[in-house]
């Protein structure tokens, strides 16, 4: 909401200066956004005279001026048609800063023909959106003169008003705030009734429509002519185009009083004004010249033929005024904001009238604001006004709410006597008897008691709340909920890892999640059409960072995410994951220790690491090979508790690296971290340590087999021949080579034996040895290497 | 008496001799071993008379002594010179760089996130979370917005498709409704996660992260909420005073509402809290409106608590001078290494909440 000191200024009577104010706007809720003084930027524009108007020899549209700036004459190349003999404008001369461009202006040969400056238009000096012609103004300033000095000093303010603040769309409401905070005096002066003349030959008829009260004025023989300067400076210094007298006083009433009103043009209007809902189908060009179709819940004023305006929101182009309008009818209403606010979304429009309609304008202003229009449309147009035309009522607005005093103290900890407070919203225009408040007519937003508090304590004064420190009550047991601890651990885990945390959008191309089993989690109205489905994997926008860092030269990723992938649309249908991806090589080239690409096993340690830092029982995990479809199928795998898939990991499938335009390998892990039963709390004790008197020993075996039996398989077996004795069973060697012919490789392990109760014989040492390997040769065909 | 005299001149100078401990020692074997000619003379012993056996024995024993103490003499300088040659031989060039370590990194946001549990849970916060997709029950309608009220238009809302209305939280506002609905009375959370607004400039992305407080009980007031906040973002910037400025707002789900301003300027690019140079708006905040506690049924009668809540990543931003929101969702390494925060760096009140980890690598 913009507006200017000046114009507050007809609404308060104060001695404040514009700082004062803006703090105090801003103290009571209507924030300053932004002060500006259009003025001090047109300090070196002058006041100049067109003396001589001559065609330019070279081109049609311009003309070739002579302008007498009071103390020398300027040749000045000119293209605005209205230039004549005798206009005073606004003269920038070389070296000004031209306001719309923000360039300087110099010294320019036009067609060939040197000009000395420029005379200005309403745009060019960011003055308002006239760009018809240049500046012609009737003014007695001498030649030369500032055009600041002229224009005044009108500093311009811009106010960002909440959307429970439809009286502060005007003016008038800005001004009865700041006076209730003690700024200056308000001072609004009541609308007196117009005697009307005759009969409004126009009658309404309002069926219910969404609409509580209209009302009309038929006004004949006006003369819609430009209205003047006082109030082409108002509308230009907030940034609307004057137009015409009769639209020009619409446009005041809405910004200065916060007063949709509409004129039609009388002779237009065919029988009676009909305030109903639109038709299924009926159409409408509004006047900003499009065509809308509208739906039976939006309210329209029409005649007896067709809709001539969408109510609240926008008049319709073939009832508007032109400059040839004679008789008007003038309409000041009150349409249900909800339907407002409906029919603007339906349609997309924006207006002021709907900004305000829509937030609520002042319940019981209809009908004084018809009188305030039809007495300045008669002051500046002339005519003849008839009897005011009313239907329907003012909606009910009137509603008491109980006030506690002590409640401001309760809710904001801060003291405010009864008679202070009931100052403060008396100011604010409502009404108090005892105990019941009832909000004025223009605050719809005031609801309940909690309201009045607010506005008791914005008035007194948020500065003056006191800061207390929360006191602390009985330590909660645990803070974090589960997932929040999980994400965490993992989250440490990965980078301890030498994994780099990564945060990427929920969203990504649908086009890609094909890839990644989609589940379909489709956005209305994604904000770019590669982001309109919800990830049903971390992997891919993972893959696209990684690729993204190895085209801008650096290959060598490990880029890990903790967040939610989605399983539905419906809320709760999402999974935690801590996903990571590694691409390029484990580390740069290096003297000690070779390079070499990340692979299966990295990111195998990688998923059992978050799964170890998030309490999961490792020990017990069974690794089978099955994971989803956009991994490679022979290098992938889960690990799994039982049925419960707690990981997977896994090289990427060639065909989706392919789709993604990835060329190098690339292997991932996936942990679900919600899949994680939760660690029992109970029992804190760690069991007692196990320390045996006696010297663990070590064999080694390598067995020759099928390349197809798991390892896993030979260690558990190895493992399980006496869980007693045999602590430990490792891999330390693979070999898969012509000299062990096709198909075969060999598994070599290290079995750990730990004696409990005493040193082993060499025959005991022995016969474990044996059980080993024919356990292995029965559980997996395979024989010993010799 | 002359074996003796000659087991000494010809033993003590080839000891001395010696050039490597394996010499030594085999000249020890020959003197002191089992066959040893000292120990043979020993063995000679228990043939001799009394008088004998003890004059003997005793020029036997010095000589013994004498000799041992020549071979460790000898043994020590030999080992000692073998250590010098070996030490000679395996010189290595220590400026050589160590065996590689990769060092990964928190993200900024996470860290952040981490820092301001610390200090909320100092002050009896417990954590709360919510989905990312709500209903419009949760993200709008017990949060007082009705529908078709202008105040939804402030957040600018991503729908699901054929969602029924269900649409990305614009908040994590919704979380307090679900707190309300399934937690007991009195209730202190905070809540952090994703939000999601469908905006994208300098300063929007789609997706950022918000952190939601919510204090339920009978007495809690707008004074607590203020020296909360303060207490909160002098600890979380590390500094003895915040200079905050609290103004009128709205917001649907809160009566009275607020805007908090931190005092602070920004030199060079960088933010520092400081008086008297400008305000900053940091967050929203205010009493929880009677409407949303009664939607979750709670008597708005007998209880009252105030509710907040703020941008995460742009208290990443203030906090560790990171100039570009959108560069956080990138998954640009540069910027990961650069501006992410080491796996020991673990924000705790009680060690000093952040860079606690040690040096970047």
């Amino acid at each position: 909401m913009k507006l200017t000191l000046n114009w507050l200024k007809e609404y308060i009577d104060t001695e404040a200066t514009l700082d004062e104010i803006t703090a105090k706007l801003t103290d009571i809720g209507l924030e300053v956004e932004e002060v500006s003084n259009p003025a001090a930027a047109l300090k070196d524009f002058i006041i100049a005279e067109i003396k001589e108007v001559n065609d330019h020899p070279n081109a049609d549209k311009l003309h070739i001026l002579k302008v007498d700036t009071g103390t020398e004459v300027l040749q000045i190349v000119c293209g605005a048609p209205n230039v004549h003999v005798g206009l005073k404008g606004v003269l920038a001369r070389p070296g000004v800063i031209v306001p719309i461009s923000g360039e300087t202006l110099k010294v320019g040969k036009i067609r060939g023909v040197e000009s000395f400056g420029m005379m200005c238009s309403a745009r060019e000096l960011k003055l308002g959106e006239d760009h018809n012609g240049i500046l012609d103004l009737e003014t007695d300033a001498p030649l030369g003169t500032s055009f600041a000095k002229v224009l005044g000093e009108d500093p311009l303010i811009d106010i960002n008003v909440t959307p429970n603040r439809p009286d502060c769309f005007g003016v008038l409401g800005v001004a009865r705030d700041l006076s209730a905070a003690g700024i200056g005096t308000f001072k609004d002066t009541a609308a007196t009734p117009v005697k009307g003349s005759f009969l409004s030959p126009i009658k309404v008829n309002l069926s219910p429509s969404g609409c509580a009260i209209f009302t009309g004025r038929y006004i004949r023989g006006v003369k819609n002519c430009a209205s003047p300067q006082w109030l082409q400076d108002r509308l230009n210094a907030v940034g609307l185009r004057p137009i015409s007298a009769l639209v020009d006083v619409t446009n005041y009433l809405n910004i200065g009083r916060c007063r949709p009103l509409h004129v039609f043009d009388a002779t237009k209007i065919k029988g009676d004004i009909e305030v109903r809902y639109a038709k299924e189908g009926e159409k409408l060009i509004t006047l900003d010249e499009k065509e809308h179709t509208l739906t039976a819940d939006m309210t329209v004023i029409a005649d007896a033929e067709e809709v001539l305006s969408l109510a609240g929101i926008m008049g319709g182009e073939k009832s508007g005024v032109s400059d040839d309008t004679t008789d008007v009818f003038l309409e000041s209403a009150w349409f249900e904001p909800m339907n407002i606010a409906a029919t603007g979304r339906a349609l997309n429009i924006e207006s002021d009238s709907r900004t305000r309609f829509e937030r609520g304008v002042d319940a019981a202003s209809a009908v004084p604001d018809n009188e305030i229009a039809t007495r300045l449309i008669l002051e500046l147009c002339g005519g003849e006004a008839s009897e005011i035309v009313i239907a329907g009522k003012e909606p009910h607005w009137q509603r008491e709410i109980t006030f506690r005093p002590q409640r401001v103290n309760e809710l904001c900890g801060v003291d405010v006597s009864k008679a202070e407070a009931e100052k403060i919203l008396t100011a604010l225009g409502f009404t108090v008897n005892g105990d019941k408040v009832t909000p004025s007519s223009w605050r719809p937003d005031i609801e309940g008691e909690a309201d009045l508090v607010e506005e008791v304590m914005r008035i007194y004064g948020y500065d003056k709340l006191p800061a207390l420190s929360m006191i602390s009550g009985e330590m909660p047991k645990v803070l974090l909920t589960p997932r929040q601890k999980k994400e965490i651990s993992a989250r440490r885990a990965l980078a301890e890892r030498g994994g780099f945390q990564a945060i990427t959008w929920s969203f990504m191309s649908s086009e890609k999640a094909k890839l990644f089993g989609s589940k379909g989690v489709m956005l209305g109205n994604p904000i770019a059409s590669d982001l309109d489905e919800m990830r049903p994997s971390l992997l891919p926008n993972l893959i696209d960072a990684a690729k993204r860092n190895a085209d801008r030269g650096y290959p060598n990723t490990a880029l890990f995410e903790v967040g939610p992938q989605f399983t539905g649309a419906k809320p709760g249908e999402q999974e935690a994951m801590a996903s990571i991806v590694r691409m390029g090589k484990n580390h740069s080239r290096h003297w000690l220790d070779a390079e070499r690409e990340a692979d299966v096993f990295d990111v195998k340690e990688d998923a059992i690491a978050a799964l170890a830092a998030i309490d999961a029982p490792i020990s017990g995990l069974q690794v089978f090979r099955t994971a989803p479809s956009y991994y490679h199928p022979g290098r992938s795998g889960a690990l799994c508790l039982g049925k419960n898939v707690l990981a997977y990991f896994g090289e990427l499938h060639p065909n989706v690296l392919k789709a993604m335009d990835v060329k190098e390998r690339v292997v991932a892990a996936e942990v679900f971290l919600d899949k994680v039963p939760a660690k029992e709390l109970k029992n804190k004790n760690q069991k007692t340590v196990l320390m045996s008197a006696f010297q663990p020993l070590s064999r080694d075996f390598a067995f020759i087999m099928d390349t197809g039996i798991d390892a896993e398989k030979v260690l558990k077996t190895a493992k399980n021949v006496d869980k007693n004795l045999i602590a430990d069973v490792q891999v330390f060697d693979l070999y898969e080579g012509e000299r062990l012919g096709e198909g075969k490789k060999s598994l070599a392990i290290e079995v750990t034996i730990q004696p409990q109760e005493k040193t082993l014989t060499d025959a005991e040492i022995e016969d474990i040895s044996a059980r080993i390997v024919n356990a292995v040769k029965a559980a997996t065909g395979a024989e010993l290497r010799s | 008496m002359s074996d003796l005299t000659t087991i000494r001149e010809e033993v003590l100078p080839s000891l001395t001799k010696a050039a490597t401990l394996a010499e030594l020692e085999e000249l020890r074997v020959a003197v002191l071993g089992k066959k040893g000619r000292l120990t043979e003379l020993m063995k000679s012993l228990g043939a001799m008379s009394p008088e004998e056996r003890k004059s003997f024995g005793q020029e036997l024993n010095v000589l013994k002594e004498e000799i041992t103490a020549a071979f460790t003499e000898r043994k020590s300088f030999l080992e000692a010179e073998a250590i010098n040659e070996r030490l000679k031989n395996e010189t290595i060039d220590v400026t050589l760089p160590p065996r590689p370590f990769v060092q990964g990194r928190i993200h900024p946001v996470s860290q952040v996130t981490e820092e301001l549990l610390a200090i909320f849970s100092q002050m009896g916060f417990k954590l709360a979370e919510g989905p990312d997709i709500e209903d419009d029950w949760h993200n709008f309608e017990a949060l007082n917005f009705p529908k078709s009220h202008p105040a939804r238009q402030m957040q600018a809302t991503f729908f699901m498709k054929d969602g029924g209305g269900d649409i990305l939280r614009t908040h994590t506002s919704p979380v307090q409704v679900r707190t309300m609905e399934s937690q007991d009375l009195p209730i202190r959370i905070v809540a952090p996660g994703r939000t999601y607004r469908c905006d994208y400039d300098m300063t929007h992305t789609p997706m950022f992260h918000q952190i939601e407080g919510l204090v339920i009980d009978k007495s809690t007031n707008m004074g607590h909420l203020k020296g909360c906040l303060i207490d909160v973002f002098k600890a979380f910037f590390e500094v003895d005073d915040v200079p905050v400025r609290f103004r009128p707002s709205f917001f649907p789900f809160t009566e009275p509402s607020a805007e908090m301003d931190i005092g602070c300027s920004r030199e060079n690019g960088e933010f520092k809290i400081a008086k008297g140079k400008g305000w900053m708006e940091v967050l929203g905040c205010g009493m929880v409106h009677p409407n949303v506690l009664k939607a979750s049924g709670i008597n708005p009668d007998e209880y009252q608590g105030f509710a907040f809540g703020f941008g995460i990543d742009r208290m990443a931003m203030l906090k560790y001078g990171i100039p570009d929101l959108r560069t956080f969702f990138e998954g640009d390494i540069r910027r990961l290494k650069h501006y992410g925060f080491i796996p020991l760096d673990i924000p705790a009140m009680n060690i000093g909440l952040s860079l606690n980890g040690g040096i970047k690598r």
